[in-house]
Formats: structure tokens, C-alpha cells, sequence
């Protein structure tokens, strides 16, 4: 799960990490009085989306007056802001953050990360802050800097002055910055983040440390231990059809094409979609609707699929194990049959009771195209769905 | 022949008595594994499926010699049950569970490390020596006991390539669920070392999917010399970057993680990627036969 800018800044406030004062608005009005209340000459005002790369998208803003931040906010809230991250359709600004623009004289980076090769938090410094840390790796991998912390344990003071020191840190920046490691680390243990990362670290003019950007990913798996940070859990950004099937338990994720798919398991999922564009189509999205799915559970599948104004075909690919092809074909029958399905639809069963499954397919008085390997019904499903062939 | 388990394999089942562990319990049986022993805490005494059930895993151990675990407690209980198995001497532990927290599986396997354990999953369908064991929740006759080794990120697509090889006439040695969370136990390096050195199997397939980097490492160790022949599959060409594609471990994370670099570096190490995932079977056979 991620949360945005000023959530996680005021989390590495409960960890010591000195991050500058500010406040939320979701209208310009407000982000005037924000700055007001600021003991700031200058300002930042910062769009609050789930995305990298809002400087260079126009979301955020440094300016001198609250009259120019009130201005800044009203240009950055309900724009549609697009960056690397967002894709092209860009994501809607429904709040902006406002604080005292920090006299920075350079910048760093620092993060936690699940490291799943080493099956540990890494700790990793650069004295290339402010910039995409995948970019440094390419261009300056000597300058990035990686400790690990043993599993259970603190991170040492000595792991972080190391990579301190090497960032060409001195005296009490040293001791302050061993300390915000520190803290990102207790943080990635105790809140179970996967990733915790202050980007940049502005060293500033005064010789003090301040987190002046920070996003945190937070390990789904672990929020039901952490309700306070599943409280943080902005709805808004999630595609509208996503979340409704997320409700539903299901696993959906919406892609651009235009072939609708149902599948059980993930990976057999993933690679039905690879075989729909390999046919010369495009899947729709990415549906696994479990190794156990139910009658029910296809219907909502249906629903979904469907709410998708794109979608020119379905196809259904199911490996059934312990959930057997007949009681699937029936659900999925009755599914077609209450939802209403008015696309061609392509089904491929195979597994437990295949001929029952196949059977209850052929038949209903639905049209379906039953295809007998994952390979015919990738043909099919292109034909119908103006694939290349 | 195969690996990690076969005929002899003393099953124990932790969870045996909630609603899958009882389910599964009863497949696996009925497939022929030798399950000797379920653990429940606070059902010791009682018995599931025919089946004794203890309180403590060292307790089952003691009265039954059961050597090999499988795990179907709910995710906020797994990681203790895994390092229950662990303390209590069994050597394999294999972990179905999905959704469990990724910081316990740090613990579990430093836990697991320290004594020499070997764990499978989590969220993982489990292994089978075909005809011989079956440890998971795959269904047992699509395999049938054969040349093939097989190693899998994936459930149901496993399922498919099995049945595939199967048709093929070409049957498996072992298959191998490794799971699809970020950190697994057993991965396709330490699996690919256990194949080398099993006769049965002539040829290892190997079912991949985006996230990570671990096809990558294993193709760096397949092209160091592992002698026989490797058939691949990447699920994900097609997969969006950023997002979980079901499996918590399956993001494509800034330039990390891409199906197009796995397979890359997988041919690269003389692996034969097959892209068309329908002509999986067909290809280790026309390149064995």
C-alpha cells in the first residue's frame, strides 16, 4: 500500500526524522492560511498523488508570497497531473501540500528497501539526491551505497556513519543522519514497510538535515496488524472498477486493450494475457479469480469485465484442479446467463472433469466458443477481438 | 528417483484440522502420501481424516518420525509454524499459506537457516514426486512420473505446463512450487543443484514470472555449466509496471523486474524459452525424443 507525500512525512516525524513544518489543503483558500501560519519567506505548495515525477509534470511549485501560493494552489488542485509514473491518462489533484521552502545546499538520498535477493532491509545512501535513484545506478553506480541490516535487528550506529561518511558527510550531520537511518530502519520493522525512502535529504545552509520528500510502501500482507496505517489508505487513487473488485475479493488490475479475461491463479492469469497479445490482440485486464472460484464469483467477475467500455470479447481460461470444470461450467452459465453477456465469449477448460465442463458449455443455449488448449483460444478470442490475424 | 520427497517421506500436517488442512489432508492421502501425523494446538489426542492429531510439532515428531511438513494455518500464524517444524527437527517444511508478512518471512528464514531446514512456499501449491508423494493442494492426476524436473513461481500455471508434459508423454520427476511471495524458501538455484544431481531427471523446466531478479541469477548459474537441458517460461510479458499482478512478489519495480530481461538472460544461459505457452510440452518433446 502507499500513501502519499504528507502522510509519510508525518510518520518519519514519529521516527525523529526532522521533516519541514507544513500543512494540508484541498482549496486554495486553505493553502493561503496554511502559509500564513508558516514562519516562512519562501514557499513549496505540492500536489498529493501517488506518483513520482510531479516537479517535472507542473505539480509542484516554489513561490514567495501566500497571494502566489494561493495562485499555485489553485493551478495544481483538480489538474490532471501527468508524469512517468501516471501513465498518459495522468491522475487528478485533490489536495496540495504547503510548507516553508527549506535553504538547501545539497541533497542526498537515503532509503530502506526489502532487498529480496538478500532477504533483508538494505539500507542505501547516495550523495545524488533529488533525482531518480535508478538513474543514478545507471550512470553513477560507485556512488550508491548499501548496507544490510540483520534480520530482527537494529541497524548498527556503525553500518550508518559508514555510509554517512562515504556520502561525504562530517561531525553532527554524521550523528544526525546515523540517527534518521535508525529511524527509517525501526520504521520498516515496525510499521512492516518494504520500502522507506527520504528522497531528497537536504543538507541545509544552516548545516541541519531535513526530509524534504519521502514515500513509503507499506506490505499489504501486514496492514491488518497496522490499522492506523490502513486507515491511510487514499480510495481515490485506485481505478473505480479496481476497487470495486478488490470489495469483492477479486483480483483485478485494468489494462487498454480490448479482450476481457477471467482466469484462475496468477500466473496463469499473466500469461493468458500474454497469449491474447501474442494472437495479435490486447487483454483488457488482468482478472485471477482464485483457485477456488465460486458460481458468485464469476458472476462478479462478469460484472466487472463488463463495466469496462472497452471490452469486445471475454475470454475465459480455467485450469481446474480442485475446483472442478463442471461445477465451473455451470457457474459459469448461470453467470452468463444473470449478467447478460453480449460480447463473444471464449472459453477453455481444462483439468478435473473436463468432458462434464465441456459438455454443460456446449449444451447451454449460450454461444460459446469452446477452444481446447490455451494456443485455439488465443486464435479465436483475436479473431473475434480484431486481432492481427 | 526425484527430489526432497518420495514414497518414504513422513508427512506431518500443520493446520490438519481447518476447513483446507482437513481437505487437502484427505486428497493426499488418497494420492498415496504417507501422512502420519496433523498438528493442532489444543486438539492433541483427537484424530482428522484418520489421521493423529498432536498439540506440538515435537510431539508428533517423537511418536511418528515424521520428517517432512506441510503448513495450511492461517497467514498471522504460519511464520511460528514453520519455525515450530523447524526447532522441532523436521527437515523440509512446506508452507501453502498466502498473505503472510513479508518482515516474518525475514525472521523465518534466519530462523530456518540456523537449522539447517529447508522450506518450500510460502503461497506455493507445494511439491509432488509423481505416483509416489504428493505435498500441497495441486491436483495429483495430471502428473504422471516421468523425465521432467519442474520449478514454478506459479499455482494453476504450473498446473498447465504438468499437464502439457504429461500429454506430451514425457511425465515429471518432481514438481516444485517455489511460491510467489517476494522471499521464498527453496529457489530455483538451490532446486536446480538438487536436479543435477538426480537421475531421473533429464531436463529441468523452468516457469518464471515478472518481479525480482530471480530467473536472472538462476540463468547466471545454468550458464556456469548446469549440464542438462533447460526449458523456460516467463509469465508477464503483458504486465503493467507497478502493479501487483496477483502474486504479492510479481511487480515490475522501476527497471527491475521485466519478463523481457528475464527471458533475455535466461537464452542468453542456453535456456530454450518457450513464448507461446501452448507449445510448452510439445517443444521439451521434439527436443528430447
Amino acid at each position: 500500500m502507499n500513501v502519499h507525500e504528507y502522510q509519510a512525512k508525518s510518520i518519519l516525524a514519529q521516527y525523529g526524522v526532522p521533516t519541514p513544518a507544513g500543512g494540508l489543503a484541498l482549496t486554495p483558500i486553505e493553502a493561503r492560511q496554511v502559509a500564513q501560519g508558516l514562519d516562512a519567506d519562501r514557499f513549496v505548495v505540492k500536489a498529493q498523488v501517488h506518483a513520482g515525477g510531479r516537479g517535472k509534470g507542473g505539480g509542484i511549485r516554489v513561490v514567495n508570497t501566500v497571494d502566489e501560493v494561493q495562485a499555485a494552489a489553485k493551478e495544481i488542485l483538480w489538474m490532471n497531473l501527468v508524469t512517468h509514473q501516471t501513465g498518459p491518462e495522468g491522475k487528478l489533484v485533490r489536495k496540495v501540500w504547503v510548507e516553508g521552502a527549506t535553504d538547501i545546499a545539497r541533497e542526498l538520498y537515503v532509503a530502506v528497501v526489502l532487498d529480496r535477493g538478500a532477504e533483508r532491509l538494505a539500507v542505501i545512501a547516495s550523495p545524488y539526491g533529488g533525482m531518480d535513484i535508478e538513474e543514478v545506478a545507471a550512470k553513477n553506480p560507485e556512488a550508491i551505497f548499501t548496507t544490510w541490516v540483520e534480520p530482527g535487528q537494529p541497524l548498527w550506529p556503525f553500518q550508518a556513519r559508514r555510509l554517512l561518511f562515504s556520502c561525504g558527510l562530517q561531525g553532527r550531520q554524521v550523528t544526525i543522519g546515523t540517527a534518521i537511518l535508525k529511524g527509517l530502519v525501526q520504521l520498516a520493522w515496525e510499521k512492516e514497510a518494504t520500502l522507506a525512502e527520504i528522497n531528497p535529504l537536504a543538507v541545509t545552509g544552516g548545516g541541519e538535515l531535513v526530509a524534504l520528500d519521502a514515500k513509503i510502501n507499506f506490505d499489504d500482507s501486514a496492514l491488518k496488524r497496522h490499522p492506523e496505517i490502513a486507515d491511510l489508505a487514499d480510495p481515490e487513487e485506485t481505478d473505480p472498477l479496481e476497487r470495486e473488485a478488490t470489495a469483492q475479493g477479486l483480483n483485478y488490475i485494468r489494462l487498454d486493450g480490448t479482450v476481457g479475461t477471467m482466469v484462475n491463479g496468477a500466473g496463469l492469469a499473466m500469461a493468458t494475457m500474454d497469449v491474447i497479445k501474442m494472437a495479435g490482440a490486447e487483454p483488457a485486464n488482468f482478472l485471477d479469480v482464485g483457485g477456488g472460484a465460486s458460481e458468485e464469483m464469476v458472476a462478479t467477475g462478469f460484472e466487472v469485465i463488463l463495466s469496462d467500455p472497452n471490452v469486445e470479447a471475454i475470454l475465459i481460461n480455467i485450469f481446474g484442479g480442485i475446483l472442478r470444470c463442471d461445477t465451473l461450467a455451470a457457474g459459469v452459465v448461470g453467470a452468463a446467463r444473470k449478467v447478460g453477456i453480449e460480447v463473444p465469449l471464449v472459453v477453455r477448460l481444462e483439468g478435473t472433469n473436463v468432458e462434464e465442463g465441456r459438455k454443460i458449455l456446449a449444451e447451454s443455449d449460450l454461444s460459446f466458443e469452446v477452444a481446447g488448449s490455451i494456443s485455439e483460444a488465443a486464435a479465436k478470442i483475436a479473431l473475434v477481438a480484431g486481432g492481427a490475424s | 528417483m526425484s527430489i526432497l520427497v518420495d514414497k518414504d517421506s513422513r508427512v506431518l500436517v500443520q493446520g490438519i484440522t481447518g476447513r483446507e488442512g482437513l481437505f487437502h489432508t484427505e486428497q493426499m492421502v488418497t494420492y498415496g502420501t504417507k501422512v502420519v501425523a496433523g498438528v493442532t494446538p489444543g486438539k492433541g489426542g483427537t484424530e482428522a481424516v484418520g489421521v493423529p492429531v498432536f498439540n506440538t510439532v515435537s510431539e508428533a515428531v517423537a511418536a511418528t518420525g515424521a520428517n517432512v511438513s506441510v503448513i495450511f494455518v492461517p497467514a498471522g500464524f504460519a511464520a511460528d509454524a514453520a519455525c515450530e517444524a523447524s526447532e522441532s527437527g523436521i527437515e523440509l517444511v512446506v508452507v501453502i499459506t498466502e498473505h503472510i508478512p513479508v518482515m516474518d518471512m525475514i525472521r523465518v528464514k534466519s530462523f530456518l537457516r540456523a537449522r539447517g531446514t529447508r522450506m518450500i512456499g510460502p503461497n506455493c501449491p507445494g511439491i509432488i514426486t509423481p505416483g509416489e508423494c504428493k505435498l500441497g493442494i495441486m491436483p495429483g492426476y495430471i502428473h504422471q512420473p516421468g523425465r521432467v524436473g519442474l520449478i514454478s513461481r506459479s499455482g494453476t500455471l504450473t498446473y498447465e505446463v504438468v499437464h502439457q508434459l504429461t500429454q506430451a508423454g514425457l511425465g515429471q520427476s518432481t514438481c516444485v512450487g517455489m511460491g510467489g511471495d517476494p522471499i521464498t524458501g527453496m529457489g530455483f538455484i538451490e532446486l536446480l543443484e538438487l536436479f543435477a544431481d538426480d537421475p531421473a531427471t533429464e531436463a529441468v523446466a523452468m516457469i518464471g514470472e515478472i518481479g525480482g531478479d530471480a530467473e536472472e541469477r538462476a540463468a547466471a548459474f545454468i550458464k556456469e555449466g548446469f549440464d542438462k537441458p533447460v526449458f523456460g517460461f516467463v509469465a508477464g510479458l503483458t504486465a503493467p509496471p507497478g502493479k501487483r499482478m496477483g502474486h504479492a512478489g510479481a511487480i515490475i519495480s522501476g527497471s527491475q523486474g521485466k519478463a523481457e530481461d528475464k527471458i533475455a538472460a535466461m537464452e542468453d544461459a542456453g535456456i530454450t524459452v518457450v513464448r507461446a505457452l501452448g507449445e510448452f510440452g510439445a517443444t521439451v518433446a521434439a527436443e528430447l525424443n
